[in-house]
């Protein structure tokens, strides 16, 4: 009976409820769409990390990430690679020769990570393949062919079948170079990989640096199941303790965390919305305790316990709150799932963002995780936001309270 | 046996330097089944005297023992529970919960005392029938009438079963057909279900009811007359 006393007293003033709730539900609709924005920002970010830069798990020598240094490769890297590949769950296996070399246009000439790659499987550990925006995956090139990326391809001043020369110093410490043609390029959300990567044939490149083709500096391995990552790396990992395997996250640590500062930049929006929301609300609750004090007088006199009355008007905030909030919630889900198909094209006002691996048209994307806590932190705010007024109501002397006009 | 005994009761206000001696040394007792006034001029000290009664206000001085329980001595959490157990309040104001009809009124403190639902419901329609509501319980007090509001108050002071009702000039918002009816009913209950009331008037024609009056005057009594054939008396 208290419950429904509750809710009926929020509609005894529909136009100051209609406010406060209205307020709630554009507060709470603008913080549910943000969230949902921001968690499609930073997937397509995360996907474009993970499926295209680092696939799921990366074998190394402990030592080679200082330098790049051409002898800290893998030893036995073919059982290696025949080993895992009859491991549970795993998608592709992928050997690489990595190397950090200048490479050259007939313009100008620039650092880069040089990969050489077994281009068939490559294609099951990351997306390059179907990346390209210009020519064929390792076609159309007989003899030394590359793939660079669109940002870097404008920097050299190359185009498709242009020429590019790689100086290395070989595995014997002297100086060579390699001329190679470009056969594909390719455009991803990551301008700063695009313009720092390029990708050749394995055996192209182990003959430059005059290495047998079975040398790897790195193995990428692809998992079926995304959810199986930590415990198959864990597993290697004991497995193989003189190397050193991280997953995705390890190897990307500024992609692991960018789950996790979505969320905080997001509920700390939530939190800031919900806090200015707040005061309205216990202003609400004090002018509706102010017009009702006979009323909780006669309450108090037949017999009302303060902690009931207390509860009764703690009750009515949450409920006001939450009718907001639940309002709230829902118009914010419309508007993601109206912008979901389509998405929302920044592009014209965020070009800096594919600089930093973030695409500028973004796909919304509802997580019940988040939904449930902003709707847990609507309660708060509901319950904190009561506490004052509820108390202050409570201060009155039941006669006093009742000769109040 | 007195159901109610006050003894030396005092209330003081400080308002402004000025003390407001609003009861001065009052001693009363009541039995139970009393039909009893409390007249006098305004500011006499009428409603001051009913809320200390009531336990809705601290005596400065003195005593009030119901059923041998001393007001005073009762925390203030028990003071409540005590209230909602033994006294029934009827206001001028009527007060009621605006929100709620007259039946679910009338069951909101019988709720409080966590009563089952059926007895509830059944205690709430004799008593909205015996204050001639009948037909009017899904009634909001916006669309009752003064009379019957109050009527609805005096349903809900008995609904909780208290051991008297304490009614602070209850027909002072009444004209004069729904004072008379208001008081037939009163006096009806009083008879039949021997309850006690005790309330505080201006009227007249509610005085000449009353089966005992207590007038005060300056927060003190100056007289306590009893009629005759009342049988209130020992
Ligand atoms: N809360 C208070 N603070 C200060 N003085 C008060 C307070 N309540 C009552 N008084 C004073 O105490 C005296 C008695 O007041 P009380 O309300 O009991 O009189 P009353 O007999 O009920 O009058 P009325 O017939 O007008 O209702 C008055 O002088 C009044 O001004
Ligand atoms: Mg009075």
């Amino acid at each position: 009976m208290i419950r429904s006393v509750a809710w009926r007293n929020i509609w005894r003033s529909p136009l100051r409820s209609g406010i406060i709730i209205a307020a709630i539900s554009v507060g709470m609709s603008a913080g549910v769409f943000t969230t949902t924005f921001t968690k499609g920002w930073m997937n397509q970010r995360l996907e474009a990390g993970v499926e295209t830069e680092a696939s799921h798990i990366r074998i190394q020598q402990p030592k080679f990430g200082e330098n790049y240094d051409l002898k800290e490769s893998i030893p036995n890297s073919e059982s290696l690679v025949n080993e895992i590949s009859k491991l549970d769950h795993i998608n592709g296996i992928s050997p690489r020769i990595v190397i950090q070399s200048m490479l050259a246009s007939a313009e100008t000439g620039t650092g880069v990570k040089i990969i050489g790659i077994n281009p068939e499987k490559e294609k099951t550990v990351t997306n390059l393949h179907s990346k390209l925006s210009e020519g064929k995956y390792f076609e159309g090139v007989k003899r030394n062919p590359i793939l660079i990326g669109a940002k870097l391809a404008k920097k050299l001043k190359v185009k498709m079948r242009s020429k590019v020369v790689i100086t290395v110093q070989d595995a014997s410490g002297n100086i060579t170079g390699g001329a190679f043609r470009v056969c594909g390029i390719f455009d991803i959300t990551s301008g700063m990989f695009e313009e720092t990567n390029v990708f050749v044939r394995k055996t192209d490149l182990a003959r430059l640096l005059d290495l047998e083709s079975s040398v790897s500096h790195e193995i990428l391995v692809h998992l079926d199941d995304t959810e199986l990552i930590d415990q198959q790396s864990l597993l290697l990992k004991n497995k193989h303790k003189n190397l050193l395997v991280q997953t995705w996250k390890e190897s990307m640590p500024e992609l692991g965390y960018i789950n996790e500062i979505g969320n905080l930049y997001t509920y700390i929006f939530v939190i800031i919305i919900l806090l200015a929301l707040g005061f309205g609300i216990v202003n609400t609750m004090l002018m509706v305790i102010l017009e009702r004090i006979k009323e909780l007088g006669m309450l108090m006199a037949i017999g009302m316990s303060k902690a009931r009355i207390f509860g009764m008007l703690m009750l009515e905030t949450v409920l006001l709150t939450f009718t907001g909030g639940f309002t709230g919630i829902l118009l914010g889900l419309g508007a993601t799932y109206a912008t979901m198909e389509k998405g929302i094209d920044l592009s014209d006002y965020a070009a800096g963002l594919e600089d930093m691996g973030y695409s500028s048209h973004i796909y919304p994307v509802v997580e019940l995780e988040t939904l449930v806590t902003i709707a847990i932190l609507v309660l708060i705010t509901g319950i904190a936001a009561s506490v004052y007024p509820a108390r202050k109501a409570l201060k009155y002397n039941p006669a006093e309270a009742i000769r109040t006009e | 046996m007195n159901i109610i005994e006050i003894t030396n009761l005092h209330k003081i206000y400080n308002e402004s330097e000025v003390n407001v001696h609003a009861v001065n040394n009052v001693s009363l007792n009541f039995k139970e089944g009393e039909f009893a006034a409390i007249v006098g001029p305004s500011g006499s000290g009428k409603s001051t005297l009913l809320n200390m009664l009531g336990g809705l206000d601290e005596p400065t001085d003195g005593k009030i023992l119901i059923d041998n329980t001393d007001l005073s001595e009762l925390k203030s959490s028990d003071l409540i529970q005590f209230r909602m157990q033994n006294i029934g309040f009827v206001f001028q104001s009527y007060n009621l919960i605006p929100v709620l009809t007259a039946k679910e009124n009338v069951e909101f403190i019988m709720h409080l005392q966590n009563r089952p639902k059926k007895e509830c419901e059944k205690r709430t329609m004799e008593l909205l029938d015996a204050v001639g509501l009948k037909g009017r319980e899904n009634s909001r007090p916006s669309k009752l009438s003064g009379g019957q509001q109050q009527r609805v108050a005096v349903a809900r002071a008995l609904a909780s079963k208290p051991k008297f009702v304490l009614a602070d000039e209850p027909t002072a918002n009444l004209d004069s057909k729904s004072t008379e009816n208001l008081l037939e009913i009163m006096e009806d209950l009083n008879k039949k279900e021997n309850i006690t009331f005790i309330f505080s008037t201006h009227d007249q024609r509610v005085v000449n009811k009353a089966h005992r009056v207590i007038t005060l005057e300056d927060g003190k009594i100056i007289s306590d007359e009893r009629k005759k054939g009342t049988g209130s008396d020992s």
